[in-house]
């Protein structure tokens, strides 16, 4: 059932046939000490419960605090030979860049009028690094790695990049550690606009 | 019985150029079909004097060949109407990450047909079963919930007709020098449909929203996972799970069976394929909202979650491609939009900037959606540069290109509206140039 809970956190209810905005209805009087921006229209309450467990599989977006990592962990020795076989074709050899983006190299450069953006000159997280391998990469065969290789790419690439040692272990305690030179640069434009 | 009047029977003023170049006043587009037709003639003629050729009954006429057919297609002279890929990396019929773009110069009125959408994909489009497929809504809820299309099939329904623009449309207009693009393949990452689903505010006051969610991530249930942070605030106010696309199901490559939209926002941000929302604290972080569609300006800060579209507006007839034929009067044809609103203006110049006269802007004018002008030019036949120039009802003007370039330098080509410029040669060609 649709609650006056609910109501009081997204704002005021009005019964399912008003018309558009102009149809609160006497709810809205038992509710208006919520800072409603709009009303809502209420729904059929069609959705499903689901668990953690159900949508554990589509569950992987990382923060990049580290939340929701998950167990496991590699050094970038230990995937160097991984990098070969499923990056170095697109991104070259040395992280070089190729017909995709290049990885490696840039730090210090984005000031100067010729940019480097690369993961180590630019990205400001090292967890989005793993969020976004884990998620969408190697590009013809998507979700296919184990989070250990995750950590190991994760951690080749960042050693490329001099930002960790070849023998360092990426885990959920470390990678979120790592300081990524270019994160000082970012600033949230939100709820500005930049104009 | 008609209203039709020849020039000699015109208000003197209505045919007085109100800026240099040729720029006649838009009443002219509002006293009647006759009035602006007799504007139209060549100067000292009457309407009508040209002479036709002799008319014969054509085959057409005579072959009652034509069938019915269980979906509609363009005439097959209109085939030269497409979408144009970009750059040399993404061929039509190729796989992967890509994009190509809608051909803006070809279209009228403020509706891009859903064939002639512009799409950009991160690793292709998914062949996604509409019944197999979820909406899952979870994070910081009280009840992590999961809809089917079915179910959400059966919510209230709301309409708005609302331009998706790419935040890196338009941005060759930062390079050093003018490119020699068309309008399509300039600003060819902006389109406009009739959006049709369900509230996303529904959606969430289901699930039930806590109250320490300032964020949701959005992602997408296609082989890139594309994922992005939206400001809750946002959801609550105008966020729509699509369904629709100008009255038929979304079609695959714009999301199927369906997407995120976030009126006004980066492109990039009105996600298709939706498959998960998940409410946080603050955002995420992700590969799309740093590596990419983040401003890198000078001095080496990077602007990031700039969300909202500035106004834009360009011309698309004449523009290259789309040149003069000979001498006489003209309708110069454009789009106008912004993310922050209704278009409340559009001026046009024909010489480069130095002069302006205000459009006459097509009904309906909707806040975040494409916008028609118009502008009654008579072409002299000698050189000209046409710029066009919006205001938006908050009252933001279209930067020129000095000005956004000298408030945000030229290592970024993402969020570039700034006024462009079509240069009119003496023979009627038309080409991008740097006024």
């Amino acid at each position: 059932m649709f609650t006056l809970k609910n109501a009081a956190v997204i704002g005021v209810v009005f019964a399912l046939g008003a018309c558009g905005e102009q149809g609160a209805s006497e709810n809205a009087s038992a509710e208006s000490e919520a800072a409603a921006p709009k009303p809502v229209a209420e729904g059929p309450n069609l959705g499903v419960a689901v668990s953690h467990e159900d949508i554990a599989a589509w569950d992987i977006a990382i923060g990049p605090d580290g939340t929701n990592l998950p167990p496991g962990g590699a050094s970038a020795a230990e995937a160097k030979d991984l990098y070969i076989e499923q990056c170095a074709s697109c991104h070259g050899m040395d992280g070089e860049g190729g017909v995709a983006d290049r990885l490696v190299g840039g730090i210090g450069s984005l000031a100067s009028d010729m940019p480097v953006k690369t993961v180590g000159s630019y990205w400001p997280y090292a967890t989005t690094l793993f969020d976004f391998i884990r998620r969408a990469m190697p590009l013809n065969a998507p979700q296919s790695l184990t989070d250990d290789q995750v950590y190991g790419l994760s951690a080749y690439i960042l050693f490329m990049n001099g930002l960790v040692a070849e023998d360092q272990r990426m885990d959920a305690e470390s990678l979120p550690a790592v300081e990524m030179p270019n994160q000082a640069a970012f600033f949230q434009v939100y709820p500005g606009n930049l104009e | 019985m008609s209203k039709q009047r020849d020039l000699n029977t015109l208000p003197a003023q209505d045919l007085e150029p109100v800026a240099v170049g040729g720029l006649l006043h838009r009443r002219i587009f509002l006293q009647g079909g006759g009035l602006a037709a007799a504007a139209f003639a060549a100067p000292g003629l009457a309407p009508g004097i040209a002479r036709a050729e002799s008319l014969d009954v054509p085959a057409w006429t005579k072959n009652p060949e034509g069938y019915f057919t269980g979906y509609g297609a363009p005439s097959r002279f209109e085939a030269d109407v497409q979408r144009g890929p970009i750059g040399d990396q993404n061929p039509l019929y190729a796989s992967g990450p890509g994009g190509i773009r809608a051909p803006i110069h070809a279209l009228e009125g403020m509706i891009t047909p859903n064939g002639l959408h512009f799409e950009i994909t991160h690793n292709g489009i998914p062949d996604i079963d509409p019944d197999a497929h979820r909406l899952v809504i979870h994070g910081l809820v009280d009840r992590p919930l999961s809809f089917s299309l079915d179910a959400l099939s059966r919510y209230p329904m709301t309409s708005r007709i609302s331009f998706v623009e790419c935040a890196g449309n338009s941005g060759a207009l930062v390079r050093p020098t003018a490119v020699p693009g068309n309008a399509q393949t300039l600003h060819g990452l902006v389109s406009c449909a009739e959006w049709t689903g369900v509230s996303l505010a529904v959606l969430l006051a289901e699930a039930g929203v806590d109250p320490k969610a300032k964020w949701l991530l959005a992602e997408a249930a296609d082989p890139s996972s594309v994922s992005r942070s939206i400001p809750i605030e946002k959801a609550m106010d105008d966020v729509m799970i699509a369904l629709y696309q100008n009255g038929e199901r979304i079609r695959p490559s714009n999301g199927y069976p369906m997407r995120l939209l976030v009126p006004g926002y980066q492109g990039n941000m009105n996600v298709k394929w939706l498959r998960q929302l998940k409410l946080t604290e603050a955002p995420m972080q992700t590969r799309y909202e740093t590596s990419r569609y983040s401003l890198l300006l000078d001095g080496g800060r990077v602007a990031q979650y700039k969300f909202q579209l500035d106004a834009k507006s360009v011309i698309v007839r004449p523009s290259p491609g789309m040149g003069m034929r000979g001498p006489g009067l003209y309708e110069i044809s454009g789009i106008a939009w912004s993310g922050a609103g209704k278009v409340r203006k559009v001026e046009v110049s024909a010489d480069g900037g130095q002069s302006w006269a205000e459009a006459a802007l097509s009904e309906p004018v909707l806040s975040k959606a494409l916008t028609r002008f118009r502008m009654p030019w008579r072409w002299d036949g000698g050189p000209a540069v046409l710029q066009s120039r919006v205001t938006d009802e908050s009252g933001y003007e279209q930067p020129t290109r000095e000005k956004l370039i000298a408030e945000r330098g030229q290592k970024n080509f993402y969020h570039c509206n700034c006024i462009t410029s079509w240069a009119v040669d003496a023979e009627g060609g038309v080409a991008h140039v740097y006024a």
